[in-house]
């Protein structure tokens, strides 16, 4: 009677851990301990609702591992049109928030449509490439950006700056994982430099002011300098080993502003310093690494571009986040990944890691 | 079996992974050195800097500016009054320390709410008020305890007043506590810095429309915090810079009796001076005391002011559309004469009715006006003359002449949320209406448009302006209050440019005809009783705006309800040969213009240009029935 019992169990349990990837989860799970070592320190009174939506998270990451690939592709078109209806719809009839129309208010639920464009977008390009890889054409490249554009367009009009590079950047790397000629590239960085002049004149004044305040924060000491010169007084003051967990005097006495979503690495740095600086970065760099190697091993063109994708969308939230609050880059609203508090972005970046997972662990069924 | 090809195309996207992983890579040295430049090379220097930020900057608000009418008669201004504030870096329990308090002081669950929030939005070392407004008994109960609560005190605070009280409310607006929709605002102009320790914002009136003028530049204090965040000493100090004051274009002498004028009645007044577009007064009865609003407004008051049939709370002079009944006639027969559709000489015959496509059009002068010319038609209001005159010019023409007016549009005053009103034409009718059979324009439907009936609907502000364009020959300019605004700082003057929007192509002959068929309404026509012996010329021209329309039943005022009584309406403007000041005036549910709306003209007339003041509201004069 036990044996059967256990028997069950003990299928159950493998079915529940088959698809999950080991590596990535330890990664992540240390990434996720030191998010939490933190927030305790951060927004104590906040550590309730950040386990809360970590566990939703990790189920959301379980479910992804859990559909292997080819039932994910089927996803692509629906995800995609569903996210530029939600994105029209924000636009006509979006809550204010903060003087950008980002959210909107379902009845049921409140959300930040461009939030699924992070997944939608890469998923919807690498099932595009995946479809045309018998006979591609140069044509491809024209129309993948065309789709890739729309969205990142209508997330730029809300203004959200930060967002719309994130989704910009997963289709971009889709593309240029895809084969985007390399003349092509460097055209584009080219030009991309030459027509910077151009496009300052089409950011919104308080974007303008974020790049101007990079340059001289201590222009704007009460204002938008503020975030920036205590978010590097917070880092430098920590110093090699760190002041120590809630010893941070930047954190503690409130000098830090938003020190728990966006800004949350200024704490983490100050009271950990450069040791612990070099822990994350290094815990970062595992990541990318085991998600790099993934892409390299998968045996679909899907797989493939998703995954190498995917990596670099967690590799460029690291290094805008980390940037901006070192100083080294201007603000963006760009959390910490894995880190920062905030539920709907967590849930992105779990849901990320569950595709990576599903991608490994299906590498041999797809293969020719 | 995997084909060479694929083994290609796999290569090629594993380079692209070795250069992405490069590009990681190298992103990852740079961050690394920023951290160490940071935390290892610079050290020294942010830890001094960190020791440094035990000094904290705690804003002071700056004080608002003042509001002055064109005489320097102050609007609104601010006076000292005590608060009690608590800073929570230096509290231990607040709320057992609030509880302390309110067995001192009377605190209300309005006054914890309001507390509660402002401590979730600031920071830890500001004072943040737990009680407004103190009064000197309340003061001292607190002083004589003041050592039983460490970081608590009473701080004068400067607060906004309307002298006045509800003084040109309509004009002015209130200011009222940052809500979360201004705190969007704010964040909009990029003023968060700004409105740091600011905690009331312009609402309505000019006190919304010049917010970031009034405002002024927010000072702040060099504090040095121990580590536990309590303040030892301030270390220096960076004065605010008050806000600037507005001068208006309005005279308070002129607005009060405007607003005496209507006495308990509701309506609307504006004056303008036509050379300029300068507002002299803009009035909106029943008015409301902005000082209720100043520290959030309790919730019995609130209620009075939404729920009051009166509606004391809407901009009439803005927001009230009515319908321009018979001050429409002049511009119509401008409008003719324009066209070439009238001679002033040629005469009508008007027998009482005129009929059109199986409808009877009434006269309101029973048994009709006889033979009547252009000038006949102004001075006695002939309904019929302007029937036949609105059938032969056609809704299009007449649309497009009285848009010219700024009728139906705004005129771009500077207050917030104008109304449009309506300019009717077949492209309204077609965009307002939904199904197919209302969409279509019918021919009968312009007859009453001639008489200002219908569909006609605008604003006070939206008549004003057009008879002040007229009185001006066509030259028109933007309705405005504000004159100029002083930079308390530097002493500088910013003026508001009068400068024209736009000329009218009129001609100069037709503008005079016009004129003086309506000096004539003042001398012999509807509008004679109430300009008996004024001493100056004037031009007016009476009008009454039907509220309902009576089909067929004859108009007998004490049968029905006041509110269901017309509105009386006044458009003036004098001299009128070289016109000062115009106006356009409403009374709701004044009756006949001539009874109601002209004697206010009178009296504001009366002292614009001769200094006399009158001791009453304007009296109800009694005409004959059936003048309008």
């Amino acid at each position: 009677m036990t044996t059967n019992l256990q028997t069950v169990l003990r299928i159950g349990w493998h079915k529940f851990i088959a698809p999950i990837d080991v590596p990535l989860l330890i990664i992540c799970g240390l990434i996720l301990l030191l998010a939490a070592v933190v927030m305790g320190s951060a927004a104590p009174e906040r550590m309730g609702a950040h386990l809360r939506s970590l566990a939703i998270a990790l189920m959301a990451m379980r479910v992804m591992a859990g559909i292997p690939p080819h039932r994910l592709m089927r996803l692509a078109i629906p995800l995609y049109c569903f996210g530029i209806v939600l994105l029209v719809a924000v636009a006509l009839f979006g809550d204010v928030s903060k003087g950008a129309r980002r959210w909107l208010d379902l009845g049921f639920m409140r959300g930040q449509p461009s939030e699924i464009m992070k997944i939608a977008m890469p998923l919807l390009l690498a099932w595009f490439f995946h479809q045309r890889e018998a006979h591609r054409r140069g044509r491809d490249f024209v129309v993948a950006t065309l789709l890739l554009l729309v969205p990142v367009a209508l997330i730029m009009r809300q203004p959200d700056l930060g967002t719309s590079l994130l989704v910009l950047a997963a289709g971009f790397y889709v593309i240029f994982f895809a084969g985007l000629p390399w003349k092509v590239l460097v055209g584009l960085l080219v030009s991309a430099v030459a027509t910077a002049p151009v496009a300052w004149s089409f950011l919104h004044d308080y974007q303008r002011n974020r790049i101007l305040t990079l340059l001289d924060p201590e222009k704007d000491p009460l204002g938008k300098g503020f975030h920036i010169i205590q978010s590097t007084i917070a880092i430098g003051s920590g110093g090699f080993l760190g002041k120590g967990w809630r010893e941070g005097t930047q954190s503690q006495l409130e000098f830090i502003p938003e020190h728990h979503t966006d800004f949350i690495l200024a704490v983490f740095a100050e009271e950990f310093g450069l040791l612990g600086n070099m822990l994350l970065l290094t815990l970062y760099g595992f990541l990318i690494g085991r998600g790099l190697m993934i892409a390299a091993q998968a045996t679909s063109l899907f797989g493939r571009l998703m995954a190498g994708a995917i990596t670099m969308i967690f590799f460029t939230y690291a290094f805008v986040n980390i940037g901006m609050v070192s100083g080294m880059l201007p603000v963006v609203g760009v959390p910490l990944p894995f880190v920062s508090y905030g539920g709907t972005a967590l849930i992105t970046l779990c849901t990320g890691v569950g595709i990576l997972m599903s991608i490994h662990k299906n590498r041999m069924l797809v293969q020719k | 079996m995997r084909h060479i090809k694929d083994d290609a195309v796999l290569d090629k996207f594993r380079l692209r992974l070795v250069v992405a992983a490069g590009l990681v890579l190298l992103c990852f040295v740079l961050l690394l050195a920023r951290l160490v430049w940071l935390q290892v090379v610079q050290y020294a220097y942010y830890q001094t800097r960190a020791e440094d930020n035990r000094i904290s900057l705690v804003p002071i608000t700056p004080s608002r500016g003042l509001i002055v009418d064109r005489n320097n008669r102050v609007l609104a201004n601010n006076y000292p009054a005590y608060t009690l504030e608590i800073i929570p870096a230096q509290t231990e329990n607040i709320g057992h320390t609030i509880d302390q308090l309110a067995e001192l002081i009377d605190i209300q669950p309005g006054d914890r709410k309001r507390f509660k929030k402002l401590l979730a939005e600031g920071k830890r070392i500001e004072s943040i008020p737990i009680r407004t407004q103190l009064n000197d008994e309340e003061v001292a109960r607190f002083i004589a305890q003041r050592y039983r609560f460490p970081g608590v005190d009473v701080k004068a605070r400067l607060f906004r007043h309307y002298p006045g009280g509800a003084f040109a409310s309509a004009a002015l607006g209130y200011i009222g506590r940052v809500t979360d929709r201004d705190l969007d605002r704010i964040e909009d102009a990029d003023q968060e810095a700004n409105y740091r320790g600011t905690h009331y914002i312009g609402k309505m009136g000019l006190e919304e429309r010049y917010e970031f003028a009034l405002h002024g530049i927010t000072g702040f204090e060099q504090l040095e915090v121990d580590s536990a965040g309590r303040a030892v000493r301030t270390l220096s100090r960076t004065a605010p810079v008050p806000g600037n004051n507005l001068t208006l274009t309005l005279d308070a002498e002129l607005q009060r009796i405007a607003e005496q004028a209507f006495g308990a009645r509701r309506g609307a007044l504006v004056a303008i001076e036509p050379a300029t577009g300068g507002i002299l007064a803009l009035v909106s009865m029943p008015n409301y005391d902005p000082n209720l609003f100043v520290d959030g407004i309790d919730s019995a008051s609130w209620k009075d002011l939404n729920e009051s049939a009166d509606r004391p709370m809407l901009n009439r002079a803005i927001n009230g559309v009515y319908p321009p009944g018979s001050t429409f006639k002049p511009f119509m027969a401008l409008a003719a004469l324009a066209y070439g559709k009238r001679t002033p000489e040629q005469a009508i015959y008007d027998p009482g009715v005129y009929q059109f496509g199986g409808h009877t059009f009434r006269d309101d002068k029973k048994g009709g006006h006889g033979s009547v010319d252009m000038y006949r038609s102004i001075v006695e209001s002939c309904d019929t003359y302007y029937y036949m005159l609105a059938n032969d010019l056609g809704i299009d023409r007449i649309a497009r002449f009285m848009g010219q007016f700024g009728l139906g549009s705004r005129t771009g005053i500077d207050l917030s949320n104008e109304s449009v009103g309506v300019l009717p034409s077949p492209a309204w009718k077609e965009s307002r209406f939904k199904q197919a059979e209302q969409k279509k324009w019918y021919a009968g439907e312009t007859i009453s448009i001639g008489i200002g009936q219908g569909y006609n609907a605008y604003t006070p502000i939206q008549l004003a302006q057009a008879v002040a364009t007229l009185a001006n020959d066509g030259v028109m300019f933007r309705p405005h209050l504000v004159k100029f605004i002083t930079d308390t700082r530097t002493g500088k003057r910013e003026l508001i440019e009068p400068k024209p929007i736009k000329t009218i192509a009129l001609n100069p002959e037709h503008i005079k005809i016009i004129k003086a068929a309506m000096v004539g309404v003042n001398i012999e026509g509807t509008g004679a009783r109430a300009f008996a012996g004024a001493g100056y010329t004037s031009a007016g021209k009476t009008g009454t705006a039907q509220v309902f329309s009576l089909k067929g039943a004859e108009y007998k005022k004490h049968s029905i309800h006041e509110i269901l009584h017309d509105h009386a309406l006044f458009i003036a403007f004098a001299p009128a040969e070289n016109p000062k000041i115009a106006l356009a005036v409403i009374v709701e549910n004044g009756g006949f213009g001539a009874q109601a709306a002209a004697p206010i003209a009178r009296q504001m007339f009366d002292y614009y240009l001769l200094g006399k003041k009158p001791s009453a509201p304007a009296p109800v004069v009694l005409v004959e029935g059936g003048v309008d």
